[in-house]
This record gives C-alpha cells, sequence and structure tokens, in this order.
C-alpha cells in the first residue's frame, strides 16, 4: 500500500515535470514568434516603399506624397546633441561611482539620487524641459530643448552602464598600473577605460537607440512642427523629431497617405534604432578577435 | 620606460636641491594637476545628476503646489470630476485608472515574463539560452510610440472584432501593450536572479530527489525571490510613467473605467494630452503638474522599496 502510493506520487511528480518544460518551451517559442512577427510587421509594412526622396522630402499638408526629410533631420540632430551634453557628464558620474565613491553615507545619498532620477518618467522631463525653457528663459519650443531635456533623460542609464563597465574590470589591472607610479587619473585614462570601453560604447548604443525614438519628452519641448527646411542648423527652431512626426500624422494630420507615410516612419524608426545597436557593435566584434588571437 | 622609473627614483633620494631633468618634474606636477582635476570632474559630474532630479523636484513641484490654492486637496484626491472647462479639478479617477492599468498589466505580464526566465535561466539548453536573451533586448529597444502605432491599428481592430463594443480601445488594450513594453524588463533582471542562485542549492534538492520542476518552485524562485520582486517593481515603474504607447490606444476620456473596454485616461495620458493647450498660469496647468509630481512620488517610492529589498537581502547573505 505504502509502496503503492509513493509511486503514484513519484509517476505524477515526474508527469507533472515533463509536462511544465512542455508548457515553458511552448511559451518560449510563442513569445519568440511573436517578436519575429512584430518586426517583419514593423519592418515589411513600410521599408519596401520607401524612396530616397521620401527620406528627404518636406513633409505635405494637405496633398498626398510628402516626405519626412525635416523630421529625420532633427531626430539626429537632437540625438547628437544630446549625447553630445549627456556623454561626458554621464561617465564622469559612473566613474567617480566606480572609482572614487566612498563608503558612506554621501555615497549612499549619491545612489539614491541615481535610482530616483532613472525612474523618473519621461513625461516629467520634458514638464522640465517646458519649465526650463519654455516659461522661465521664454524662447519656446525649440531644438535646444529637446536636446537638453533628452541629455536629463539619459544621465542616469549612461551614468549606471559606465559605472557596471569599470567596475567590471579586473582590479590586478589597476594595481599593476599604481606599481608603475601612475597616478590615479593616469590609470582610470590608460588602464580602465581602454578595457570598459566595448560596455560602454554598447550601453552608449543602447542609450542612443532608446533616445532616438523618445517622443514624450520631445513633444513638449521641441514641439510638433518644423521650420519646414531641410539642413536647418538653428538650436532655436522648432524640432519635431520622427517619433514626434508618427504621433502627429496618425493623430492629427489630414493628408490622404497618412497611413502610409506613419508605416514608413515606424519602419524607418525601428530600422534606425535596430541599426544604432548593431553598427557600432561591429568594429568591437573585430576589436574582441584581435584581442583573442 | 624603465629610464623614467630610474629618473624617479633618483630625483626621490637627491631631493629637491638636485634638480635632474626639471622637464621630468613638470611632467610630473602636471600629472598630479590632471589627477586633481579630473577627480573634481568626476565628482562635478555626480553632483549634476543631483541637481537635475533637483530640478525636476523643483520645477514640478514648485507649480504642483500652487493647485491647493483654488482647489482643495479632499477634490483633488478624491473628486472623480475632472471637467477643467467648469473648475472641477478631481483627479481621483486618472489616479484610480493609473493602480487599476499598472495592476491588470503586471497580472498579465508577470506570469509570462517569469516564465520565460525560468525558461532561459533554468530550462533552456546554452545555445537558445544566448539566442533569446539578445532577441528579448530587441525589444527593448523599439520605440514606445511604435508600440504605440502597432495597438492602434493591429491590436485595436482585433479586439473591436473580439469584443464587439465600442472602439476598442481602453484599458485592456494599454494593459496588452505595457505587457509586450515590460515583458524584456522583468524577463532579464528576473534571469539574473535566478542565474544568481548557487548550484549548491540545486544540487541538494536533486539529491533529494526532486524533479526539476520541484527544484524550480521550492527552492530556486524562493531563492531568487527578491531580484523577481524587485525586477517586477522595475517593470511597474516603466508601466506607471509609459506614455506615448498608451496614450494612443486608452481612448483619452478623463473618466472612470467601468469595463475593460471603456475608452479611460491616465495620469501620463492626460497630461500629455491637455499640457500643451493650457495657460502657464491657470489652475489647469497646476493641477497637471500636481498630477506629474504624484508619478514622480510613486516612482520614488517604489524605488525606495527595492532598495529597502536589496538591503535586507544583504544582511541575511
Amino acid at each position: 500500500m505504502n509502496s503503492f502510493a509513493r509511486t503514484q506520487k513519484n509517476a505524477r511528480a515526474l508527469f507533472m515535470d515533463r509536462f511544465a518544460t512542455g508548457c515553458f518551451y511552448g511559451l518560449g517559442a510563442l513569445i519568440l514568434l511573436f517578436i519575429a512577427w512584430l518586426l517583419v510587421t514593423i519592418l515589411s509594412k513600410g521599408l519596401f516603399d520607401i524612396t530616397p526622396e521620401f527620406l528627404i522630402k518636406l513633409p505635405e499638408e494637405i496633398a498626398a506624397g510628402g516626405g519626412i526629410g525635416p523630421m529625420l533631420f532633427n531626430s539626429f540632430y537632437i540625438l547628437i546633441l544630446s549625447l553630445l551634453i549627456s556623454v561626458p557628464i554621464g561617465l564622469g558620474a559612473g566613474i567617480y561611482m566606480a572609482e572614487y565613491a566612498p563608503k558612506n553615507k554621501f555615497t549612499e545619498m549619491l545612489r539614491i539620487c541615481v535610482e530616483s532620477l532613472s525612474s523618473v518618467p519621461s513625461i516629467v522631463f520634458g514638464m522640465l524641459g517646458l519649465a526650463i525653457f519654455a516659461e522661465y528663459f521664454g524662447v519656446g519650443l525649440t531644438i535646444l530643448g529637446g536636446a537638453v531635456s533628452l541629455a536629463f533623460l539619459n544621465l542616469p542609464m549612461l551614468a549606471r552602464v559606465t559605472e557596471e563597465a569599470v567596475r567590471a574590470v579586473p582590479n590586478d589591472l589597476r594595481n599593476a598600473a599604481y606599481a608603475l607610479g601612475t597616478t590615479k587619473y593616469q590609470t582610470i585614462k590608460t588602464i580602465v577605460i581602454p578595457v570598459a570601453m566595448e560596455a560602454i560604447i554598447t550601453g552608449i548604443c543602447l542609450v542612443a537607440g532608446r533616445a532616438f525614438g523618445e517622443s514624450a519628452v520631445i513633444i513638449l519641448t521641441a514641439g510638433l512642427s518644423t521650420s519646414g527646411e531641410m539642413w536647418d542648423f538653428n538650436l532655436f527652431s522648432p524640432g519635431e523629431t520622427l517619433a514626434v512626426h508618427l504621433w502627429y500624422v496618425q493623430s492629427e494630420a489630414i493628408v490622404e497617405d497618412a497611413r502610409q507615410i506613419a508605416d514608413k516612419s515606424a519602419a524607418v524608426l525601428v530600422f534606425v534604432v535596430l541599426l544604432i545597436n548593431f553598427v557600432f557593435r561591429v568594429p568591437l566584434w573585430f576589436n574582441k578577435r584581435n584581442v583573442r588571437k | 620606460m624603465s629610464m623614467s622609473v630610474q629618473k624617479a627614483l633618483s630625483q626621490e633620494e637627491l631631493g629637491p636641491k638636485f634638480k635632474v631633468g626639471g622637464k621630468f618634474t613638470k611632467r610630473q606636477a602636471r600629472a598630479n594637476f590632471m589627477n586633481g582635476l579630473f577627480k573634481n570632474y568626476f565628482l562635478l559630474s555626480i553632483l549634476m545628476l543631483c541637481f537635475v532630479l533637483a530640478m525636476v523636484i523643483f520645477f514640478i513641484g514648485r507649480t504642483a503646489i500652487l493647485t491647493f490654492k483654488e482647489v482643495s486637496i479632499a477634490e483633488f484626491f478624491f473628486s472623480l470630476n475632472w471637467t477643467p472647462e467648469e473648475g472641477y479639478f478631481g483627479a481621483a479617477l486618472f489616479i484610480i485608472n493609473t493602480l487599476f492599468l499598472t495592476a491588470l498589466t503586471l497580472i498579465i505580464a508577470v506570469p509570462i515574463s517569469v516564465g520565460m526566465a525560468i525558461l532561459i535561466a533554468e530550462i533552456a539548453p546554452k545555445w537558445m539560452r544566448n539566442f533569446i536573451r539578445p532577441v528579448l533586448d530587441l525589444l527593448v529597444g523599439i520605440p514606445s510610440i511604435v508600440y504605440g502605432y502597432l495597438g492602434l491599428t493591429i491590436l485595436l481592430p482585433i479586439l473591436r472584432e473580439a469584443s464587439g463594443e465600442g472602439l476598442g480601445d481602453g484599458i485592456l488594450a494599454a494593459a496588452l501593450v505595457l505587457t509586450i513594453m515590460i515583458l524584456p524588463t522583468i524577463s532579464r533582471i528576473s534571469d539574473d536572479a535566478i542565474t544568481a542562485v548557487p548550484t549548491k542549492y540545486r544540487e541538494a534538492a536533486y539529491a533529494l530527489g526532486s524533479t526539476r520542476l520541484q527544484v524550480i518552485f521550492k527552492v530556486v524562485l524562493p531563492a531568487a525571490s527578491r531580484g523577481i520582486i524587485a525586477s517586477i517593481i522595475l517593470g511597474m515603474t516603466r508601466a506607471i510613467g509609459e506614455t506615448m504607447a498608451v496614450v494612443m490606444v486608452i481612448g483619452n476620456t478623463a473618466q472612470l473605467a467601468k469595463s475593460l473596454f471603456s475608452p479611460a485616461s491616465v495620469l501620463t495620458s492626460n497630461i500629455v494630452m491637455q499640457i500643451s493647450n493650457v495657460e502657464f498660469d491657470s489652475t489647469w496647468n497646476h493641477a497637471l503638474h500636481m498630477m506629474a509630481f504624484l508619478l514622480l512620488i510613486i516612482s520614488f517610492i517604489l524605488i525606495l522599496f527595492i532598495r529597502y529589498l536589496g538591503r535586507k537581502g544583504g544582511n541575511e547573505a
């Protein structure tokens, strides 16, 4: 009786184990299929209809056949400006937290600040930019406002990826450098940063990809319109980006081919984000291969 | 290289009286100067971050607090009547909708995400693991506005068909879109937490004759529970703060979500829809800032909770 009960229990446990394993694999397959379907849908709906003219032409207000030129330009322009502002500060902050920060209350407070800042919703950064640039300085919705607000949004994430990358550098390397009589800064510059470079660049690419597609911040700080010219480098002209244009086209535009423009814009957005994530890592792969040899 | 080491030694031995190559001491002085300069620069950078946080709190809080000059605290937090045109600023409905949406999102997202994490960390062979992780990272890269657009053009027609009522927009559509957005966040961090569970725990459980399922549910998940909870809370902060994806599928009507398919509005979507159309010095604008301030406070509390979890775990280990 006793042994019979046990085997039944065993059999059930074994069956449950196999059944659950099957379920987990099923779930994984479903999710992967879903992701594949998602990417194919986004890219196939728009990517093949894209012509070079579409990418550089000015948008149309009423007639069909408008392009996304200025928005695409603004997207890159704001992205680069925001990285110019946020990368030096973000890297510095990350290096401080990893290399200098002593273990005390002050560091603990800094850490809480970084984590709190990274949890601030993007729309709140948009409102901050609105308050600073539109209200306090009174310059209205501008490319500069968008870039600075976007830089604020990037800062905590940059600091975090840098800190992790720098922490991952083995201490032996640092000690070897100190033994040669270098100062702390020389160690960081010549040893730590080159070793951590790969992880830092990967992190910057992630941040850049996120910033490229960010829309809530840009809507509030750079506005829903462009200056209507291509290659407008003026920092104080309104700077609608591609992500914002996608929102504008599907919610407010009256052109008849709005749906096609939205499809193509979405495809371009995703394509560029994937490109940012992959292209910048390619040189790193070659680098890695050289090191291994 | 060896030359300079030699010089450094002799300079030290001889003292300042003998200048061995004045150039070298200058170089050393410069190295020390740079050392100090950059130490201050790094410190300044991190202080800049704190300054940005202070600016966020100051600029939003300053405007937010003005709300209560004209609107009573009780009305703002407990009234369901949001008709700013007529002077009613009851934000309770947005707060309730936000909580409802977040809860529904988590109910859908947590089983799927944690299941994925278990699959990656415990069950899948190595090649599959190395394949799934980057693919999940791809999901993070897709801009939120694109998720919103796909929700609008693909998900809403399906929901419309399935429910047969209205336009299909509402809390359920928003929750489904948010689920996809927070899935990689929860999966990847839970995955890390599960992977960090020491192998000896598993081996001990296998030695007692457990099946893999029993090991996962009785040993690994309890051991990784703090990391998993932290990942869920991080997903939650993302769901609460997400704006553009939600705004495109939720219907944007200032009313309490009575069913899964009634158009509604949450804190973030209401802010982004209304803030560009209001006067800067109006109560309406102040109330919107108060809603943003609420969002801030909610996220801060969640972050502090994650820290608390982490510290508790650290003490026990």
